[in-house]
């Protein structure tokens, strides 16, 4: 089996061997994208429900589309349509939901350990799809792919996290993740965005975009969350831009080789200059791409897919 | 999975024999290779199908367009029993739809495979007719699935195994009956 564990909480719980396991998989499941039947049948009869505490538009329908593409079926459910709005548990939910016998709950949740809550309460599995500031694994696979895709084996390579460190779960899976595989991780960002012990997980901290992004492989850049900090940690927009805004000035002074990654929503002329943003070295839409791919390969691992005995 | 070897039951020339008269047979059948393309079911029936396609051609002086097949995704034994090699890939160089697509595998046995096989061709495209090539037919069929052209017929138990070597693969080609161990 590739994955040990029934569930996906965080990359902090797998090991590079589940990783480079759930990248592989992810590999075959591209491939199907390319056919005129864009789905295969391995889950079906198999029930998953989204339960997305949180606004998301990407990974709830990238989610979606992974499901689908597996023949699994699916119920949808967000907190304003549910009895969540009238009060009832986290627990309470996800206890119902299991009795009515489904095999996998994906979850988005803002409170860091949700995922890992519901996890250890439930039979079936449970995919963390974002909790709090806390991890964001699939996200996380998905960037350790496209970085894969474009550098191969990430032993030594150089990728650099920038932007609100502190409230971004996007960027702790990657530490995790690419750590793990032997990347060297800079992050980078305003004093206030960066909270401490960070280096303790294996990760360099670099105050100056400058110095952070000069010998870089990749640039992970991330969006400033502007609805979590109206005024506390930077003050303006534009000078948040002018700081550490991915500009084409800052892309001219990168390695030749070098590319862009952000995992969306973007802030155009924030963190990420348009130019850029719409630029030649940006591989924003390939992160989307194998996000899909990500997804199914850990539907089909946690659902119990083998990925390969073949009987004769 | 692990088993003791019986003995061998087809050596590298008698495999070459069958896979010459087969492909005389394929030709034969579909009066040429107009249409005809050639899918081998991963991972043995790969280098048969090259095997197939390269004696078809000797026989008619052309080309057989081939592909593989990864039947992983469409099998109906979704569970968490089971080694973990690698799933292979599909390559499909050729639009299936209106050809003649001989299927080919290394052992026919349940005919799960095959089932699973035609739902992943159906998927992309359809085929004008399948056919079935199979270098062993071991029989203990589960479902109504029949080979259009058999190597070699070898009735089995259940508790028996065959398994065909490949040079690409096993580094020799031979067929091997042999026992599951008991654990």
């Amino acid at each position: 089996m590739i994955i040990q564990s029934k569930d996906l909480l965080g990359l902090e719980d797998l090991s590079a061997e589940e990783i480079l396991g759930i990248l592989d998989m992810a590999g075959k499941f591209r491939a199907v994208f390319d056919r005129p039947v864009r789905s295969v049948p391995i889950m079906r009869g198999r029930t998953v429900v989204n339960f997305f505490h949180e606004p998301s538009t990407r990974t709830r329908i990238s989610f979606e589309l992974a499901e689908k593409r597996l023949s699994a079926d699916i119920i949808n459910f967000s907190t304003a349509t549910s009895s969540f709005s009238k009060g009832e548990t986290l627990r309470d939910t996800a206890e119902n939901l299991a009795a009515m016998k489904i095999d996998m709950l994906v979850i988005r949740h803002g409170s860091p350990g949700a995922a890992r809550y519901l996890g250890n309460v439930l039979e079936c599995s449970v995919l963390n799809a974002g909790d709090g500031a806390h991890e964001h694994p699939t996200q996380g696979l998905l960037d350790i792919m496209t970085m894969q895709q474009k550098l191969g084996d990430l032993r030594g390579k150089k990728v650099t996290i920038i932007g609100d460190i502190t409230h971004s779960r996007v960027a702790r899976s990657n530490i995790w993740g690419l750590t793990k595989l032997g990347a060297e991780v800079t992050l980078c960002g305003p004093p206030t965005m960066i909270p401490g012990g960070l280096d303790k997980l294996g990760a360099r901290i670099e105050y100056d975009l400058a110095k952070a992004v000069a010998d870089a492989d990749v640039l992970n850049v991330l969006r400033i969350q502007l609805e979590r900090h109206a005024s506390k940690a930077f003050p303006s927009n534009r000078e948040y831009h002018r700081m550490y805004g991915i500009t084409e000035e800052v892309v001219r002074s990168l390695k030749p080789e070098a590319f862009i990654m952000h995992p969306g929503p973007m802030n155009r002329n924030v963190e990420i200059a348009s130019e850029v943003a719409d630029g030649p070295r940006q591989v924003i839409l390939d992160q989307v791409a194998n996000g899909v791919a990500v997804r199914m390969a850990i539907i089909y691992l946690l659902g119990g897919g083998d990925p390969g005995a073949l009987a004769g | 999975m692990d088993f003791t070897e019986k003995a061998a039951i087809m050596n590298a020339r008698e495999m070459q024999r069958a896979i010459k008269r087969m492909a005389h047979e394929i030709v034969e059948a579909n009066k040429g290779v107009e249409n005809l393309v050639l899918l081998g079911v991963q991972r043995r029936g790969v280098p048969l199908a090259a095997k197939l396609a390269d004696a078809i051609s000797q026989i008619e002086g052309t080309e057989v367009p081939r592909g593989a097949l990864d039947i992983t995704f469409y099998r109906d034994d979704l569970s968490k029993l089971g080694p973990a090699p690698q799933v292979a890939s599909t390559e499909m160089p050729f639009d299936v739809s209106e050809k003649i697509v001989i299927l080919v595998d290394d052992v026919l046995y349940t005919g799960r495979t095959v089932r699973a096989a035609l739902d992943v061709i159906m998927d992309w495209g359809r085929p004008e007719a399948i056919r079935l090539a199979v270098l062993v037919d071991r029989g203990h069929r589960e479902l109504p699935i029949r080979p259009d052209f058999v190597g070699k017929n070898v009735p089995t138990s259940a508790r028996e195994i065959i398994k065909v070597k490949v040079m690409d693969i096993d580094g020799k080609e031979e067929v091997v009956v042999g026992e599951v161990n008991e654990s």
